[in-house]
């Protein structure tokens, strides 16, 4: 993986022994005292030799431990130069505050009230450094090492946070009448899932709005903390639970490069196809879900039918049609069926029509076309600030997909197209999406003709792969390892790891950090439609009510992930 | 310092063509919608609804439903309350209480063994970690309660005999050279109890004799 190494010239500005540079095992990683931490990072992005554009990921981690119990874990990626690196901020519990990285990069907004939220770690100068994923009435902050998992809380109604989205500055009299604050969500069709917007209207104009996340959450790094590291992979099914394999093979894949192991040949090329698969049966998801939304029902049931024949492939994998839990670190957990192949290539010519269709149907249709373009538009710049990655950003002009930036598993092996389109609105995001669905099908169709590769779909390591069922009833020895590996788990090396593919609607990474025993020590996601959905008010404001259902629906918002 | 501009500052919509003002695209659309209508209308069989209950969709020999405790050819439960499949449950779902068994070579059997069907996520992992093939899935997705303390289901809800029935199983330990057989069972070309009747006849391990 490629990683910044040469110290760039800006660190010679800053006192000795501020920026402490560390090895890492994926990127470079750089210790700072948190005196200097807002310079530096404005420095990073402006510079031209470092240019980290892109706040990817900030998160804490506790170390009870040490004298400074708490690190602030800031990922940055440069778009432009294709650089990564970590930062990691110390700060102490009696004076657990950092500077608001808000206004270098505006996607530290929710991010940074997530660390407030989880680890009590505050922000000066954050403008709204409040509760995000957990009730307004709940007491501690959950990820704390002294937080009792089991802990359980009565959160009652009254201490509800009650948004009050803010008032335009000028506001006149003739206004007031018709001015009014509507809810929209968390219990509506139209919001998803459990997403809840407060809007303030000027007539159907929608003046200023407030976002309300946190219905769904359900403590999915905290209980990763309590499972063994295999047993967290049913967990990361419940993030995107529109393409769940892609989840399992984002978190196998950091804890296989964290073990040093590689998944074996079959097991990686199963893989890619499945990834691929579910990619499309996101985009079709997210585009049918667009124009159900714009009024445009029959696509909506044209574009669920390649879901529900993805679904019956992936349920005969893995035995499952939604939450697969198929991979496995190491591999897979089942061997493909008999007939995979031709199923896929059933699948090959059944989707393409289902596409077609729904082109015919809306790509120029003048009432679709009114309803979306130029809706919600945001430039690429603006969109790389706000943290964007995914078929979002790659609609506002920005051409950054990991497939292409960081090819792993299988994709370096194939020829495809990453779409790009410079509308940045939701007709854009529409039609980016119904391109890379006919890219995964040309990618998968490239695979399938390579051939598949013969051998196991698990590594052959007795201490991360349960032996097989005949091993464990004859030798002792496997029965021995099968016992250690279920009542043990796994054992990974201490480190920290952060490892990203590229999810369905974003970057997907995971930043796992083991003390060496047989549960994770933190795990965190890194949920690529958190950034975006922090955008949403500022998408929506001047549009109409209507255009902000229709918005919602182009951003593919997936409430697992996003609360998780 | 200026910041560097590298990426689209601003955004350049899709700009209609003469026929998309004109509405004609909406004729080819029309076309679609038409086309499906008139095929879905005189072909049979191109509806892609199906009739649940009376028509079920057709799962595979892999399908994660409700659990399955085996039963050895004696009918007493194959399970040796080891509790590994409570232990590699991510939902703590799985009760077991052991009880001591007369016989020295089994030592325990489970007297209490409960799932909560509510918390179970059905992702296969007690398939997985039982070293006795005592539970294993089935393919029925029909599990509504009336209640929540039916959704708690014990041993004698949970058993069922040396003989299963082939066509409601689901996930269970694979061997390679069984799948191909599983995938034929599937499709009703093998009578598949009289295989297990003959495996219990003439099998020695009874390691796999519930595996069929």
């Amino acid at each position: 993986m490629p990683t910044v190494t040469a110290t760039p010239p800006l660190l010679e500005r800053y006192p000795e022994g501020s920026i402490l540079p560390q090895e890492g095992l994926d990127q470079p990683a750089w210790v700072v005292r948190r005196e200097i931490l807002e310079d530096l990072a404005r420095d990073l992005r402006d510079h031209p030799e470092t240019r980290f554009d892109l706040l990817l990921d900030l998160c804490g981690v506790d170390f009870p431990e040490r004298s400074e119990r708490f690190e602030a874990v800031y990922h940055l990626f440069s778009v432009t130069r294709k650089e990564r690196l970590r930062l990691k901020v110390p700060v102490s519990e009696a004076e657990p505050v950092l500077p608001s990285l808000v206004d270098v990069w505006k996607g530290a907004n929710w991010f940074e009230r997530e660390a407030f939220d989880l680890f009590g770690l505050r922000f000066e100068g954050h403008p709204n450094l409040r509760r995000i994923l957990t009730h307004e009435g709940f007491q501690g902050h959950p990820l704390r090492k002294d937080y009792d998992p089991a802990r359980r809380w009565v959160l009652t109604e009254d201490k509800v946070y009650r948004p009050r989205p803010q008032q335009p500055v000028e506001e006149e009299d003739e206004d007031l009448f018709e001015r009014m604050t509507i809810n929209i969500g968390p219990s509506h069709p139209a919001m998803h899932g459990t997403l809840r917007v407060v809007a303030t209207l000027d007539g159907e104009t929608i003046d200023a709005s407030e976002v309300e996340i946190g219905y769904l959450h359900r403590c999915f790094e905290k209980m990763s903390e309590t499972h063994t590291w295999q047993q967290v992979i049913p967990y990361t099914d419940r993030l995107n639970y529109c393409s769940s394999f892609i989840n399992n093979v984002a978190y196998c894949r950091t804890v296989e490069q964290m073990l040093g192991i590689e998944a074996p040949p079959r097991a990686v090329w199963a893989r890619t196809i499945l990834s691929e698969f579910s990619r499309i049966m996101d985009h079709c998801v997210c585009n049918g879900s667009v124009l159900v939304d714009a009024g445009a029902l029959t696509n909506f049931w044209y574009l669920f039918q390649p879901r529900e024949e993805i679904y019956g492939l992936l349920e005969a994998c893995s035995g499952a049609r939604l939450t697969v839990a198929y991979g496995r670190i190491g591999g897979l957990a089942a061997d493909l069926p008999p007939d995979f192949e031709d199923r896929c290539r059933r699948l090959l010519e059944t989707i393409p029509p289902f596409l077609d269709d729904v082109d015919a149907l809306v790509a120029h249709n003048r009432i679709f076309l009114d309803r979306s373009v130029g809706v919600a538009a945001i430039s690429g710049e603006e969109a790389v600030n706000w943290g964007w990655t995914g078929p979002c950003l790659r609609a506002s002009g920005v051409g950054y997909d990991v497939r292409k930036a960081y090819p792993y598993d299988l994709y370096d092996t194939v020829e495809w197209e990453m779409p790009v389109f410079q509308g940045g609105d939701v007709y854009d995001r529409y039609r980016v999406r119904m391109a890379e669905a006919r890219q995964s099908l040309a990618i998968i169709r490239q695979l399938l003709d390579s051939g598949m590769p013969e051998g196991p779909v698990m590594v052959e390591d007795p201490h991360v792969a349960l032996p097989s069922k005949e091993a464990a009833y004859t030798q002792m020895e496997s029965m021995i390892y099968h016992f250690k590996l279920i009542m043990d788990g796994i054992q990974v090396p201490a480190g920290e790891c952060y490892s990203m593919v590229e999810g369905a609607n974003g970057e997907l990474g995971f930043y796992i950090v083991s003390d060496g025993s047989g549960k994770p020590y933190r795990v965190k996601v890194r949920p690529p439609c958190f950034p975006i959905f922090s955008t949403f008010s500022r998408l929506i404001r001047g549009g109409t009510v209507s255009d902000a259902i229709v918005t919602l629906g182009g951003l593919n918002v997936i409430a697992g992930e996003l609360d998780r | 310092m200026s910041r560097p501009r590298e990426h689209p500052r601003a955004v350049v919509p899709y700009r209609y063509s003469l026929g998309d003002k004109l509405y004609l695209p909406l004729l080819v659309g029309l076309w679609v919608t038409l086309k499906h209508f008139v095929r879905n209308l005189w072909t049979r069989g191109s509806q892609v609804t199906i009739q649940y209950p009376e028509q079920r969709r057709d799962y595979s020999h892999r399908y994660r439903g409700q659990h399955i405790l085996t039963s050895r050819p004696d009918g007493s439960l194959r399970c040796v309350a080891c509790f590994l499949c409570a232990t590699a449950c991510p939902a703590d779902c799985i009760r077991i209480e052991a009880g001591e068994q007369p016989d020295v070579n089994i030592e325990k059997y489970p007297v209490v063994y409960e799932i909560d069907l509510l918390r179970c996520v059905f992702c296969g992992y007690c398939v997985d970690a039982c070293p006795e093939e005592a539970i294993i899935m089935s393919n029925n997705y029909d599990m509504a309660f009336f209640d929540r303390e039916q959704s708690i289901v014990a041993i004698e809800d949970l058993q069922r005999p040396f003989v299963l029935d082939p066509s409601r199983l689901g996930y269970r330990p694979s061997y390679p050279e069984e799948e191909a057989k599983r995938a034929e069972i599937r499709q009703g070309l093998f009578d598949l109890v009289e295989e297990a009747k003959h495996r219990q006849g003439g099998s020695g391990s009874g390691a796999r004799a519930a595996s069929v």
